[in-house]
């Protein structure tokens, strides 16, 4: 059974058809990546799974539930975390009011203290820079953050809007990394990525953009070696 | 030949204008202080504002303020070039550019003053008439070489001694600034602080000082004295001379306080020669808190002393309590130091600072940038004008009897104010930014067409306002004067401080400053955006609905011309000086915005001029405002505290 389930959506910026009939679906324990070029619709598609945005036709299935017109503060409760695109940290708190108001919705002391543990101990790099202003933070730190934060609601399904955008090549790598272990711990991932090189890597399965409509939809492993996804998004000659 | 001549002297133009506009030049910077102190010196003679300052002495017989204030640019120009070439150059160099900028700035008022022998040009400029020549000439109208000699003179004289000041030390600079403002204060203030004097002081002994109202020269010398001694003693002896003044004062209150209470009046001894007052209600306490301050600065040395290794918390500790309680004492004891006229002034200060807490939930915490506040005051002042005047209009109460008190009305006000707050957030949630200013601009438009329209006269009074408001009773008393009235205002913003600090560091608080800073990321954090800024609104609508009931008791009539759109401008403005989201900003914000104003109202044809450049001067110099909060604070100089990370891989283990 797929965690989540996107059927037929159409998104408008006003009269701007953005997303023209988008399927696709999420199983559980996976990560699911979605590429495409500049304004394929997939920063799009995510606004529009995590309540942001409400689609004008279609259905949004969460876990046998309909989401699609949820406000996007309820998702939270649901177990949906967004990481929204630019990153989004709350420049002018520390670091620890930041991962707060992650567990904004949360009401376990214990837990949420306990959490936050957790996450100094994935990354350790926080932990010492816990009482630092976030906005003053690098942008690799910036994005551990961001990760962090998502995560202390406690999410099921995580979604990702272009983590690597922005980021020195060699912090790319560790973006991933992370994307990958937090993928480990066993969660389920939706991760929208104009590096079509690095998500195929650490996906399992992918879904091409192009206009606003599913062009290709394929395991990882056969979307790297399709000569149309080479051509276009991998600059394979 | 001729091209050739005329390349020639294109090419000098050239190269001087290079040699004015090369911002590595020295020129260029004596060039452009002397310009510009010139044009600010003739600009305030044209406007009339010497004029006006002329009115007001700050040295009986000697100097008027437009005196004071002639020098000011020229002064503060040289002081300034002083402070950038002094690192380059000789201080020979220094003082000989300040002088030149002193000349410079005279020659634009020169320059008019010479025109105004041909040509009659007080058509254009009414202020170029008899009192500015006066002034500018130094009393020498009538010769004017010997004038414009003597405006030169001074000037470059004022130039000269802005660059002198500059290079003296700093301790001594300090103490002349120091000396010179205390002097210029007291003396554009010796009006009320005569006033205050007057209370326990004979006519006679004032005399000495002060001479119809106006500082007299040697009691002008002797503040500037004091002024610079002041700077001088060890910090300990200083805090405690102010210590003492301060205990003094509060004697002082008190026994205004308790002599204007009939029944407590012969529980006091006061006497008429005043020789019993002077030294029950001013030396005794002055003397004792002066010395009772030593002892404890002293003596907390000593106990440090004592304990080498802790920082002893206690000693320290005890002169801020105590300060505490001296803060206190005179908050409550305030109106009646300062006189009903300067009550009047800190009630007024006081309806503002509600409104700026109030205004503050929304603008500073949680980022709405609402413009439209004047409507919650209005729905305050009118709410408890319906409800309680006496008048025709009003809707319980008539000549016959007061079925609804002041007190009733107060919470109706602030739930009405509320919900006006809750109304008109409505329309507006998906606002964000400019665009919300300008339809909350609308809305404060609304209110006050509402206020004036035929519809609504025979509830409110439309036009005509609606009058005939009883003062608030308390235990048999009317707190009619604005002395009494200062405490509901005082325990009003206590309360509302309060629950404004509460906020501040609550769930909700956080709430609010995560929408302020990403709508979006708040709302992806589970945060419900809209319900959020419907409360944050709300809240903040309440004091304005406070303040506005106060304002109409205060002032017993409501009119509609008193709900404009200056009222929203002038609660933001003064967040904005005193520092975004920061409540003791607020309080500073409104004294320098609402209540120096008032102190001088002879000057009110400027307030506005004055307002204006206050505002563009500090949103250049000190854009955190006067008192940032904290958080801002952080963030202005955060890349400083904390030097930003370098780039390094972010796991732990790889």
């Amino acid at each position: 059974m797929s965690l989540l389930e996107v059927n037929d959506v159409h998104t408008y910026y006003g009269n701007i058809h953005a997303l023209k009939g988008i399927s696709f679906t999420v199983d559980e324990g996976e990560i699911v990546t979605l590429i495409g070029a500049n304004g394929a619709g997939k920063t799009t598609t995510l606004r529009t799974v995590s309540g942001l945005m409400k689609p004008r036709n279609g259905t949004v299935f969460y876990a046998d539930e309909n989401i699609h017109d949820y406000e996007a503060h309820k998702m939270v409760s649901k177990g949906i975390a967004m990481v929204p695109e630019g990153r989004g940290v709350f420049g002018k708190m520390s670091v620890k009011e930041n991962l707060e108001l992650g567990a904004y919705y949360r009401n376990d002391a214990a837990g949420i203290r306990q959490d936050m543990e957790y996450m100094f101990s994935l990354f350790p790099r926080l932990g010492e820079r816990h009482s630092q202003v976030a906005g003053t933070m690098s942008g690799g730190e910036q994005q551990m953050l961001v990760m962090a934060r998502a995560m202390m609601s406690r999410p099921k399904l995580l979604l990702l809007d272009e983590p690597s955008m922005g980021l020195a090549p060699v912090l790319v790598d560790s973006v991933f990394d992370t994307v990958k272990r937090v993928s480990q711990e066993g969660m389920t991932i939706l991760l929208v990525e104009q590096n079509a090189h690095m998500a195929l890597q650490i996906a399992d399965r992918g879904y091409v953009l192009q206009s606003g409509e599913i062009v290709l939809s394929d395991s990882a492993k056969n979307l790297q070696n399709d000569p149309i996804v080479q051509k276009t998004y991998l600059g394979v000659d | 030949m001729t091209s050739i001549a005329a390349k020639n002297q294109q090419g000098q133009v050239q190269s001087l204008w290079k040699l004015i506009s090369d911002e590595s030049q020295p020129y260029h910077h004596i060039l452009r202080m002397g310009f510009l102190a010139g044009i600010t010196l003739l600009f305030l003679g044209l406007i009339g504002m010497l004029e006006a300052f002329n009115e007001r002495e700050v040295i009986r017989d000697v100097v008027t303020l437009a005196q004071f204030v002639l020098f000011v640019p020229t002064f503060a120009a040289a002081y300034m070039a002083a402070q950038r070439i002094r690192e380059e150059q000789s201080i020979g160099m220094v003082l000989v550019a300040a002088t030149i900028i002193g000349l410079l700035s005279a020659i634009p008022t020169i320059v008019i003053l010479l025109i105004n022998t041909q040509v009659n040009i007080r058509d254009m400029f009414v202020h170029v008439n008899r009192d500015w020549l006066e002034i500018i000439t130094f009393d020498n109208r009538n010769q004017l070489g010997l004038g414009i000699g003597l405006l030169l003179g001074s000037l470059g004289l004022a130039g000269l001694l802005g660059a002198v000041l500059q290079n003296l030390p700093q301790k001594i600079r300090r103490s002349v600034i120091f000396g010179l403002s205390l002097m210029l204060v007291i003396g554009v203030m010796s009006e009320t602080v005569g006033l205050i004097m007057q209370e326990i002081f004979t006519d006679d002994f004032l005399d000495n000082f002060f001479k119809r109202d106006t500082l007299l020269l040697n009691s002008a010398i002797g503040l500037f004295v004091f002024g610079v001694a002041l700077i001088w003693v060890p910090d300990k002896v200083r805090r405690s001379f102010v210590f003492g003044l301060v205990v003094a004062m509060v004697a002082l209150g008190l026994r205004n306080l308790l002599l204007a209470i009939d029944s407590l009046t012969s529980i006091i001894p006061t006497s008429e020669e005043g020789f019993l007052d002077v030294f029950l209600y001013f030396l005794l306490p002055f003397v004792a808190g002066f010395a009772g301050r030593l002892y404890l600065e002293y003596g907390s040395r000593d106990s440090n002393k004592a304990k080498t290794d802790t920082k002893a918390t206690t000693s320290t500790g005890r002169p801020i309590r105590v300060d505490l309680i001296v803060s206190i004492a005179i908050l409550l004891v305030a109106p009646w130091i300062v006189g009903r006229a300067l009550s009047d002034v800190m009630v007024t200060i006081g309806i503002f600072v509600l409104m700026g807490i109030g205004l503050n939930v929304a603008v500073g915490l949680a980022g709405l940038l609402d413009l439209g506040y004047v409507t919650n005051y209005a729905v305050g002042a009118y709410v408890l004008a319906v409800m309680t005047s006496t008048g025709p209009l009003g809707l319980f109460n008539s000549q016959e009897g007061v079925i609804v008190n002041f007190w009733m009305v107060i919470p109706v006000a602030l739930l009405a104010a509320m919900l006006a707050g809750f109304v008109f957030a409505v329309p507006v949630l998906k606002m964000r930014g400019d665009y919300l200013a300008i339809a909350t601009l609308g809305f404060g438009e609304i209110i006050g067409r509402l206020a004036v329209s035929d519809a609504l006269a025979p509830i409110i009074g439309g036009a005509q306002g609606m009058s005939f408001i009883p003062k608030p009773e308390l235990l048999g008393f009317t707190l009619k004067d604005p002395e009494q009235l200062y405490y509901i205002i005082l325990v009003a913003c206590a309360i509302t401080l309060i629950v404004s600090i509460r906020l501040n560091n609550s769930r909700t608080g956080r709430q609010w400053m995560a929408i302020r800073e990403d709508e979006d990321v708040a709302s992806a954090m589970g945060i419900n955006v809209a319900q959020a800024k419907l409360l944050a609104f709300t809240i903040s609508a309440a004091t304005g609905g406070v303040a506005g009931a106060i304002f109409a008791a205060k002032v017993g009539t409501v009119f509609p011309n008193s709900f404009s759109v200056i009222v929203s401008i002038n609660v933001l403005s003064l967040i904005i000086v005193g520092g975004m989201g920061s409540n003791p900003g607020i309080v500073v914000g409104a004294i320098v915005l609402i209540g120096l104003p008032e102190l001088l109202r002879e000057f009110s044809d400027f307030r506005w001029l004055m307002y204006g450049a206050l505002l563009i001067w500090m949103m250049n110099n000190r854009p955190d405002g006067l008192w940032p909060s904290q958080v801002r604070r952080r963030e202005l100089i955060g890349d400083d505290s904390s030097p930003p990370a370098d780039e390094s891989p972010m796991m732990a283990s790889e």
